[in-house]
């Protein structure tokens, strides 16, 4: 049996190419249509061919959304497999892959599997992923009868001769399956829903793309940068649903920069990219500040400095967002952990944007984007919308002065005004000026909504008894299902987690949350220098006793995070 | 004086431009146009980057987008694609619109949204004090350009020609009365259209004067056929006299809002997708 009965875990591996994905593309469908808990997240190289990509998928006991370092079965199509993986294999890990390919790495955890042979039997080696879900579904214990129906319509526009192929390969790979005697000792947790009719199966690039419609979200401009594309394509592909004009820039400075001019024109504008092209973006980030104009950038973060590790994750942009553009001006920062925090967040990002005229920050990461679990519909929340737009009088005035620092927004179009952006420092009808005294004046304007903005930030998730722990744990942005999972494994009260998923700015009770400095406070984030307990300690004056950090371009597993939480314990 | 126009500014406004420049008389033809064409003040933007041509949109009692240096064309594009409604005129000089911004350039004329761009060209950087611009002539020197300006200059016209611009046009901007036709004929025009006008910097430049651009210059022939493209590009390349009028003009190119399907509603009217078109999204998810 695998070490933890109320979980099990499944990594599959292959070469960019070899379709491996198809594997977890049909698995994942037919776990939920049978109500299992399950996670899957990916790993990627950046290549289009070749080298050695895998996917775990877990099946769990109760709900977790966190990355398992440990591989209760592995199947694997490439050589390298071995030597990847193989700090994650156990005693009691199931190797199924060829001999062939996998040669001197078989031990007695391998089970020769002919996937080739099968496939062939099926009808040529592109069924040979089709074969690998028959073992799969056979060592869970999903009867197959269950999942013919879902398969058919799976191929059906591909013609009879493929469904019927497909449906053989399944057969085979399943007869394999049954036979292996070592996964009888396997104890695949139960599922824990009658069906999964009511839940939505999903990855985070999805929920922020659901977030953006469900916002109002009309005009997205971007150029292509991974892990912060799949965003811009969920919303291409229902631009003709919901009229959002989409379009490809040509750089990142003119995705910011349309965007910028669409919003001054009344558009809800989102635009989506990663580390690098945010630092295109930066002066246009710090135009939206000027302009006192609502944005919405989404950073899916990967590993840099430079172009980095541009396929794998990590939390290293915090300080980028945090001190993005020239001068002094407001902004908001979003960092999401979950589907439904992602629905959410990035909703709440566009009515911030929109009530405060700031520019606002989405970061997510490679791990959160690709990341695929279930959510229920009803956990798919959609917030009232924030509109911010006035139609103008003859005399309207964009930066009048008000007793909030905020001037109801006028779009050119509407009404009988006259509506000026300006970059420059400007006067409250929008002209250039080098008034001294207008330039303060203009200054505590843009600033005076910082402290309503402290005021109305999220409040942050408490997990477990906060009151009588001795040790705080802290995440941000993807690191929320690692930490729920870690302290609900530890199962021990001297430990209480806090997640932030608004980064920036913090309420003005974090310190007394946290503790006031009389507890321990860890910090958990995927950067090398602790970026948000840098964070922390500026804006509460709360000092990390201990920073969890990790850098690799990899996420952080349950059972690290266990493994250090016990070490603050511990000394 | 004239009595007060719509788009005229009060008569204290102070003008940051030195006397004698030619973006007084760019101003003069744009207002001129605006004017004749009878454009709906609350439907027209003007959009510009920034250096002493940028602030021109400042002048004017007009919606303004006053963005980044060499910015102009996105935001344009985006105000454009935001809301069909609205009349979209960019005005910028040589530097923001063909040195820092040069890449936006060539893909607002790859796309072929409705816009009219207006490039001040005084062949210098003048509000940085006299540094070479994209489209200075060579051997000019300068105080970064010691010895003479090294770079050939870049062709406005010829490049815009090669992609297509539907309409692609010059001017001199001591010619008021043939600028002001020119920018009447691209504003109407529906899609990219371009005017590069020639501008002397009466500080910094002083090869390119208003004697050198009347001396170096001359109308099309009357000849020219604006629609033969390769006639056109020509025209663009001719550098003992420089031709001013109409070069490029193609009616046949469709507009970068229609293909992308940007509906007639202004964006800020549309309402957020309701319940039933949400739930179908999602349904998509089961």
């Amino acid at each position: 049996m695998q070490p933890y009965p109320d979980d099990f875990s499944m990594v599959f591996e292959g070469a960019a190419g070899q379709g491996v994905q198809t594997i977890t593309a049909l698995l994942l469908p037919i776990l939920k249509k049978n109500g299992y808990h399950f996670f899957s997240c990916t790993e990627y190289m950046s290549r289009i061919r070749g080298g050695s990509n895998t996917t775990e998928v877990r099946i769990t006991g109760k709900k977790r959304q966190a990355y398992t370092a440990r591989i209760d079965l592995l199947l694997a199509l490439t050589a390298h497999a071995f030597d990847r993986l193989r700090h994650r294999l156990h005693d009691q890990t199931l190797i199924f892959a060829e001999k062939e390919h996998f040669g001197e790495h078989c031990d007695q955890r391998c089970i020769d599997t002919p996937l080739g042979k099968l496939a062939d039997e099926a009808g040529g080696k592109m069924y040979a992923n089709t074969v690998a879900l028959g073992i799969v579904l056979a060592v869970i214990g999903i009867p197959l009868d269950k999942c013919t129906g879902f398969l058919r319509e799976q191929f059906a526009d591909k013609g009879e001769e493929i469904v019927e192929n497909n449906l053989k390969a399944v057969s085979l790979g399943y007869n394999f399956g049954q036979q292996v005697p070592e996964a009888k000792n396997l104890k695949v947790p139960e599922p824990a829903l009658e069906n999964g009719s009511e839940l939505l199966l999903m990855d985070g690039t999805s929920a922020l793309g659901i977030g953006a419609v469900a916002a109002g979200c009309n005009f997205i401009c971007s150029y292509p940068m991974s892990p912060g594309t799949g965003v811009l394509t969920f919303l291409a592909k229902r631009s003709a649903d919901f009229g959002i004009v989409v379009d490809q820039a040509e750089d990142e400075i003119a995705a910011i920069n349309a965007g910028l001019g669409a919003s001054y024109a009344g558009a809800r504008a989102l635009v989506t990219t990663s580390g690098g092209g945010f630092d295109l973006m930066q002066e246009g980030f710090s135009l939206a500040g000027m302009i006192e104009t609502p944005i919405v950038i989404h950073i899916g973060q990967r590993p840099g400095p430079a172009t980095g590790l541009p396929t794998r994750m990590e939390q290293g942009d915090l300080a980028l967002a945090l001190h993005a553009g020239h001068g002094e001006f407001a902004r908001a920062i979003y960092a999401p952990g979950t589907l439904d925090e992602a629905v959410e967040t990035m909703q709440h990002a566009f009515n911030t944007a929109q009530q405060y005229q700031i520019p606002v920050v989405v970061l997510s990461d490679q791990y959160l984007l690709d990341a695929e679990t279930t959510i229920a519909i009803d956990e798919i929340k959609r917030l009232p919308k924030e509109r911010g737009i006035v139609e103008t009088e003859e005399n309207y005035r964009r930066y009048a002065f008000t007793e909030n620092g905020l001037t109801p927004r006028g779009v050119p179009g509407f009404g009988a005004g006259i509506v000026r952006a300006d970059s420059d420092e400007h006067d409250e009808q929008g002209l250039i000026t080098e008034s001294f005294e207008m330039r303060q004046r203009m200054m505590d304007k843009r600033l005076m909504r910082l402290a309503a903005l402290q005021e109305n930030a999220l409040p942050p998730k408490v997990i477990g008894d906060l009151d009588n722990a001795e040790v705080v744990a802290v995440s941000w942005g993807s690191n929320r299902g690692v930490l729920e999972e870690a302290l609900d494994r530890l199962g021990d009260s001297r430990f209480a987690g806090v997640h932030y998923a608004q980064v920036f700015p913090l309420r003005p009770d974090t310190a007394a949350l946290l503790g006031n400095g009389r507890r321990n406070v860890a910090v958990i984030e995927n950067n090398a220098l602790g970026q948000f307990a840098d964070l922390l300690q500026r804006e509460s004056g709360i000092v990390a006793s201990h920073r969890i950090l990790k850098a690799t371009g990899e996420p952080f597993s349950v059972e690290e995070i266990i493994e250090k939480l016990r070490e603050v314990v511990n000394g | 004086m004239d009595k007060q126009r719509k788009f005229d500014m009060p008569a204290e406004t102070d003008i940051a431009w030195c006397p004698g420049c030619g973006n007084h008389m760019i101003r003069k033809s744009v207002l001129g146009a605006l004017e004749a064409l009878d454009v709906a003040r609350e439907n027209l933007v003007m959009v510009s980057g920034i250096g002493q041509a940028a602030k021109a949109p400042q002048y004017l009692n007009v919606n303004m987008f006053n963005g980044l240096h060499g910015r102009a064309l996105p935001p344009a594009m985006g105000i454009r694609l935001s809301n069909r409604n609205l009349t979209v005129v960019v005005e910028s000089g040589d530097g923001d619109m063909y040195g820092e911004g040069g890449n936006h350039f060539l893909h607002a004329i790859r796309r072929n949204y409705d816009v009219t761009i207006i490039v001040h060209n005084n062949m210098i950087y003048g509000l940085t004090k006299g540094q070479a611009s994209p489209t200075s002539q060579r051997c000019m020197t300068t105080p970064v350009q010691t010895g003479g300006v090294l770079l050939e200059p870049f062709n406005p016209l010829a490049v815009a020609i090669s992609l297509n611009a539907p309409f692609v046009a010059r001017a001199f901007a001591g010619n008021v009365e043939q600028t002001q036709s020119i920018i009447m004929e691209a504003i109407r025009f529906k899609g990219c259209s371009i005017v590069d006008v020639f501008q002397p910097c009466v500080i910094f430049n002083k090869l390119n004067t208003y004697k050198w651009f009347k001396e170096n210059t001359v109308d099309l022939p009357e000849d020219h056929d604006p629609t033969d493209r390769m006639a056109a590009l020509n025209m663009a390349f001719k550098e003992d006299k420089l031709p001013l009028g109409v070069f490029y003009r193609n009616t046949g190119r469709e507009l970068y809002e229609e293909l992308a399907g940007v509906g007639d509603t202004p964006l800020f009217r549309r309402e957020a997708p309701g319940d039933a078109a949400f739930s179908a999204m999602l349904d998509a998810f089961r």
